[in-house]
């Protein structure tokens, strides 16, 4: 590694969602519990994790790294980044303009992309994985299209060097059938999984320290995009119809008496399943 | 009529199945072309044919494959314009999402992934949130690029055909990662998540030893599955996960074994078409959407079912 290093802009993109996602009543350990009020994604708090934990490889807080934590969306979305300047973030930055409502992945992909330039120098841009469903899990790739960055996702482990003048990141992803070494150089966009880290909690002095950071708020003007290309205005594909499915009922529970297995059994054969 | 263009990555010395399952879905919305990564055996030029396939677009250049997803979606929206796609058509793997999502950026055209039915005007019905709402969605700009979860349609039998025209394809390579290291996990011999219709999973409560759940599985031809709880305890590789942060299915039966059933669990299993829970607590609430429930110990019902199996068979 060179003797200096150079400043790292980190951008860790957050969400706000809403405390109901989680159902509290199944959460049996206490960190879900915890975390069912938490009004940060908790995907995407191990991407702030990740990102707080490379300044701290390379210097700390004294080497003039920056994480800056970054949200789109209406009043609430401001709560994730507030969240994530409690957790270690050094300033926020949020998107906000009532064109805003209706976006698609594609719509998301656009302002989030107009941010990441009007920020300018931002060298590593960190989202959490996506939940199984909503299109959203398309945003960093599209992103990465957007800007032409290098995508890696679904990183289940992250690493930075600074060699030969440039920044480069070596990370690891895990599929069904293969293990990958996967290798960059800097500016990129990476998406963590769960497995990279354990999360850390706000402590006191966090919670005191963010109240005195700075947080940004753009709007679509001040980011350079039409309005007319995000929102309902600008997405490429439209909801036409949301039914809701009838909710599974429970259907019959035996208690086993030695012949269980066989009764299962019985079950599979009357449902064809054999 | 309009080409319907299926991306395949590479088939290997046959198709796989969620590819002919594609094949099968294209015929019926239009004329199928195949955007194709990898090599094109003889074996499967025949296949393809014989699903109709009139043109398959190659990259002419190689090593796309060791460029992280940007190279393959750079090919595939060159293939796209050169065939002049009415459609396009992907599996659902996570890759697959990726592909389509930096191709819908390159023509500009709108995305929907999760799809288990498309009809002719290439509208498509998907759940969300966890499989609470069915939605209908159609892409309003551009030419639909379309994700179709595995097992939505039934793979026709090929019948006859001619071996496709193959037209090459320019792709300048894109800023991207590069894999510099691979290695490759030891085949199980069961089919894989994504595309079977019966998934056997265990949680916590199977306290180490999966044996039990993998005999289970290959008596019935299906694939084994995880809580987080097994993964995170190294019972069982990770891409075993099911849930929120793991693998979604949807399979014809899932067997839930020593699972408790929390939510992030069920957000991964509950559009399965029949579940069947065995747990030793009466208030799991896995049972809540349990078809058939047994309470009791995994350890002795599984081994019953799969020796009962066995002997049915014989
Ligand atoms: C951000 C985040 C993402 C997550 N993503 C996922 C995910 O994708 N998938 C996932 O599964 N979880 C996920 N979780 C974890 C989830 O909240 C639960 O902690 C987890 O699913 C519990 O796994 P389990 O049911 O195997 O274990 P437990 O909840 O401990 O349940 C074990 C069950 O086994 C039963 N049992 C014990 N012994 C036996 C026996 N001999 N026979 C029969 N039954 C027995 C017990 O009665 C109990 O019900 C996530 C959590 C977070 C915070």
């Amino acid at each position: 590694m060179d003797e200096t290093t150079p400043a790292l802009r980190i951008a860790v993109l957050v969400k706000h969602v809403p405390d109901t996602q989680f159902d509290r009543h199944l959460n049996g350990d206490d960190r879900t519990t915890d975390r069912s009020e938490s009004i940060l994604s908790e995907l995407d708090e191990y991407a702030l994790e990740a990102a707080l934990q490379l300044v701290e490889a390379h210097g700390g807080d004294g080497a003039g790294h920056r994480v800056t934590a970054v949200t789109m969306g209406g009043a609430g979305a401001v709560n994730a980044v507030k969240k994530s300047l409690q957790i270690g973030a050094h300033e926020g930055v949020h998107l906000t303009d009532d064109a805003l409502a209706g976006s698609d992945a594609s719509g998301t992909s656009r302002a989030l992309a107009a941010v990441i330039r009007h920020l300018g120098d931002v060298d590593l841009v960190l989202t959490g994985m996506a939940s199984t469903d909503g299109e959203t899990s398309l945003v960093p790739a599209q992103l990465a299209e957007l800007l032409e960055l290098p995508q890696v996702t679904f990183a289940s482990s992250l690493e930075l060097r600074h060699d030969g003048g440039a920044w480069h990141l070596t990370a690891r992803r895990e599929s069904d059938n293969v293990a990958e070494t996967v290798e960059s150089t800097l500016p990129a966009i990476v998406s963590v999984t769960d497995q990279i880290n354990e999360p850390r909690y706000p402590n006191f002095k966090g919670i005191m320290a963010a109240k005195k950071k700075q947080i940004s708020v753009l709007s679509l003007a001040d980011v350079g995009v039409d309005p007319s290309e995000v929102g309902h205005a600008g997405a490429w594909t439209r909801v036409e119809d949301a039914q809701p499915r009838p909710a599974r009922s429970q259907g019959v529970i035996i208690t086993d008496e030695g012949d269980a297995g066989r009764r299962l059994v019985d079950f599979l054969a009357e449902q064809k399943l054999l | 009529m309009a080409k319907v263009l299926v991306y395949i990555d590479t088939p290997g010395e046959n198709l796989h199945k969620t590819d002919r399952e594609l094949l099968t879905l294209a015929a019926t919305l239009g004329e199928p072309a195949v955007a194709l990564v990898g090599e094109l055996g003889d074996q499967v030029a025949a296949e393809l044919g014989a699903y109709g396939v009139g043109a398959v677009y190659q990259p002419s250049n190689a090593g796309l494959d060791e460029l992280l997803v940007a190279g393959k979606a750079a090919f595939l929206a060159a293939a796209a314009e050169a065939a002049d796609a009415g459609a396009v058509l992907l599996g659902n793997t996570f890759e697959a999402k990726e592909i389509a999502a930096r191709a819908g950026i390159r023509l500009s055209s709108g995305v929907i992934t999760d799809a288990v039915a498309v009809d002719e005007s290439f509208a498509v019905t998907k759940a969300v949130f966890a499989g609470s709402y069915t939605v209908n969605a159609s892409v309003t700009t551009g030419r639909p690029i379309i994700t179709v979860k595995a097992n939505s349609v039934e793979a026709a039998a090929p019948q006859g055909g001619t071996a496709p025209a193959v037209h090459p394809v320019d792709v300048a390579a894109p800023a991207a990662a590069r894999i510099t290291g691979r290695s490759e996990k030891a085949p199980s011999g069961r089919p894989s998540l994504d595309e079977a219709r019966i998934v056997v999973a265990g949680g916590r409560g199977v306290d180490g030893d999966f044996g039990p759940l993998e005999d289970l599985a290959d008596a019935l031809g299906g694939a084994v599955g995880a809580s987080r709880a097994a993964t995170d305890a190294g019972w069982i590789d990770h891409s075993a996960q099911i849930g929120q942060t793991g693998k979604t299915v949807s399979p014809q039966l899932y067997v839930s074994a020593g699972i408790s059933g929390a939510i992030q669990q069920k957000a991964g299993m509950q559009t399965a078409k029949i579940i069947v829970a065995i747990n030793k607590d009466p208030d799991a609430p896995v049972f809540e959407i349990a078809d058939f429930g047994i309470v009791g110990d995994l350890t002795s019902v599984l081994p019953q079912a799969t020796e009962e199996i066995r002997k049915r068979r014989t």
